[in-house]
């Protein structure tokens, strides 16, 4: 259970995120959607305590996030970049991350030959492909077997055959009630993971409910099309703004040129 | 603190693994004995030991730490998602990559002095020397950090501003202060020279080599001045004290931007 309430954050002038009001229940699984620079990375690693927020507050399973770090034991987290030091071990670096979480890696084995890193145990990080170490990086998210899990992009690297095998575990993962958040481009693969969709536009939530909803709303057949709908519709607020903004920034392009 | 050896173990068996710190030891392994064989052993060895410490100790240190910070970026962000506080998380990867370099620095120079004798011969000057190159090491290794960590998104600004700062500490200091003697000259300036050498770290440990080796034709202006309003073993506790406080206060900074650091 994640209950936000108007969570706000700026980096110097910019405004990442403008009072966002959210509450997802235990056991769902949601897809984060929207345009680069939109707030998605930033609404999560607020949530992952990388981030702390300007004002607002965080209740992650009933545990308010206020510089505690225990409520992590809870959430498993896979980045969209994975590197790691390069002269580490496989093993060697999940041994590590088991040190550092007093926790029994109870999928341990059964990730690591779900996704075909038996032989890849013994080698250093850095020889390994960025698919690799894509699936080192679900490993060591799903292996303490945590209620809440977070992917930020997770297939981008991924060969079909690895992607689909992630997809299946996802599938499982939800089926054992976990919550779940994927962030991706590719809405086709969402479709297949998800039943909620938060999109987020300008560091604000435009839109959060089940895909069924979006979709039956915006008269579209696809998840695709009625993201892109949503981007495109002349709304109310920021959207607005924006608009007024390009305005008044075109003539001035003329003019430099 | 089980926590706290896991995360240093682990680090220093991943950088024995990068080969460099092995290099490192053995740049400092022939030098030392290279400067014994040609020097002749004895006080003036370890005086031009120490200039050398003095000299690239503070920008190995600090290169080591920013570049750290900007190399293991990704990774220090996944380890901040798992669930352990950031205040160890901090002293971890500090003492797991400051302390290789040190012992690299002492272990490498310590050999040297061993094989040759000196390290007998002039034991209370031979653990100065090395004391304090392990001091420094950690000094600019933390201040790499702070600056890595200050500038966490701007690398290049990142290296510059290291750079600048170790041209200065290094080598524009005693210069700068000599020169506002030289046109303050009509007023006392002890007090102020004092304070200016203990702004200044690098400043600190040569006054302190030269303390200990009492050759005051080479203390520079900051040493003379210090060895007579203190003497001799007042002037080395105070600047001892002194590089102490300059230990506590970069370690601590570091901590605290990367405590209320937005990753």
């Amino acid at each position: 259970m994640i209950e936000i309430k108007d969570l706000k954050k700026s980096f110097g002038d910019l405004q990442v995120l403008k009072g966002m009001n959210i509450a997802i229940p235990k056991g769902q699984a949601t897809g984060i959607v929207g345009p680069n620079g939109a707030g998605k990375t930033t609404l999560i690693k607020t949530i992952l305590g990388l981030v702390k927020p300007d004002s607002g507050t965080l209740h992650v399973n009933g545990t308010r996030l206020n510089g505690d770090w225990l409520y992590r034991r809870d959430i498993g987290y896979m980045p969209q970049v994975a590197r790691y030091p390069e002269n580490m071990r496989v093993y060697e670096l999940l041994n590590f991350i088991k040190g550092l979480r007093d926790q029994e890696a109870v999928y341990e084995q059964e990730l690591i030959e779900q996704f075909n890193l038996q032989s890849e145990l013994e080698k250093p990080l850095r020889t390994l492909s960025g698919g690799n170490r894509q699936k080192i990086g679900a490993t060591l998210a799903m292996m303490f077997n945590p209620d809440i899990l977070f992917f930020d992009e997770p297939t981008a690297g991924l060969d079909p055959r690895s992607s689909h095998k992630f997809k299946l575990r996802v599938k499982k993962e939800r089926e054992e009630g976990k919550t779940i958040f994927i962030t991706s481009h590719i809405m086709s693969e969402l479709e297949q993971l998800v039943d909620h969709v938060i999109f987020i536009l300008d560091g604000n939530i435009r839109y959060y409910g089940t895909m069924s909803d979006l979709l039956e709303h915006s008269q579209e057949d696809r998840l695709e099309a009625a993201i892109a709908r949503l981007m495109d519709e002349p709304m109310y607020g920021t959207g607005s703004e924006l608009k007024q903004s390009e305005e008044t920034t075109s003539p001035l392009k003329m003019e430099l040129a | 603190m089980k926590l706290l050896t896991h995360i240093i173990k682990t680090e220093w068996k991943s950088l024995l693994r990068g080969k460099w710190v092995i290099g490192y030891t053995l740049i400092f392994l022939l030098l030392t004995d290279s400067l014994l064989r040609f020097g002749g052993g004895g006080p003036e060895t370890l005086l031009s030991l120490s200039n050398v410490m003095l000299l690239f100790i503070p920008l190995v240190g600090m290169i080591y730490g920013i570049l750290y910070i900007y190399q293991s970026r990704e990774f220090v962000e996944l380890l901040l998602t798992q669930p352990i506080d950031r205040k160890v998380l901090y002293w971890g990867l500090f003492l797991g990559i400051s302390t290789p370099l040190m012992a690299a620095f002492i272990i490498g120079s310590l050999l040297p002095l061993a094989w040759h004798g000196i390290l007998v011969l002039d034991s209370s000057s031979s653990a100065l020397v090395l004391g304090l190159g392990g001091m420094l090491t950690l000094i600019f290794v933390s201040l790499g950090f702070v600056f890595g960590l200050m500038f966490y998104d701007d690398r290049i600004k990142g290296f510059g501003f290291t750079i600048v700062i170790w041209l200065f500490l290094a080598i524009l200091y005693d210069g700068i202060v000599l020169l506002l003697v030289f046109v303050f000259g009509d007023y006392p300036l002890e007090q102020f020279v004092i304070a200016a050498s203990a702004l200044n770290p690098i400043d600190l440990a040569r006054i302190l080599v030269m303390l200990e080796f009492d050759i005051s034709a080479l203390m520079g202006y900051t040493g003379a001045v210090f060895n007579r309003f203190f003497g001799q073993s007042t002037g080395l506790i105070t600047a001892s004290g002194m590089l102490v406080l300059w230990l506590i206060t970069p370690t601590w900074l570091g901590l605290r931007i990367f405590k209320k650091k937005d990753f």
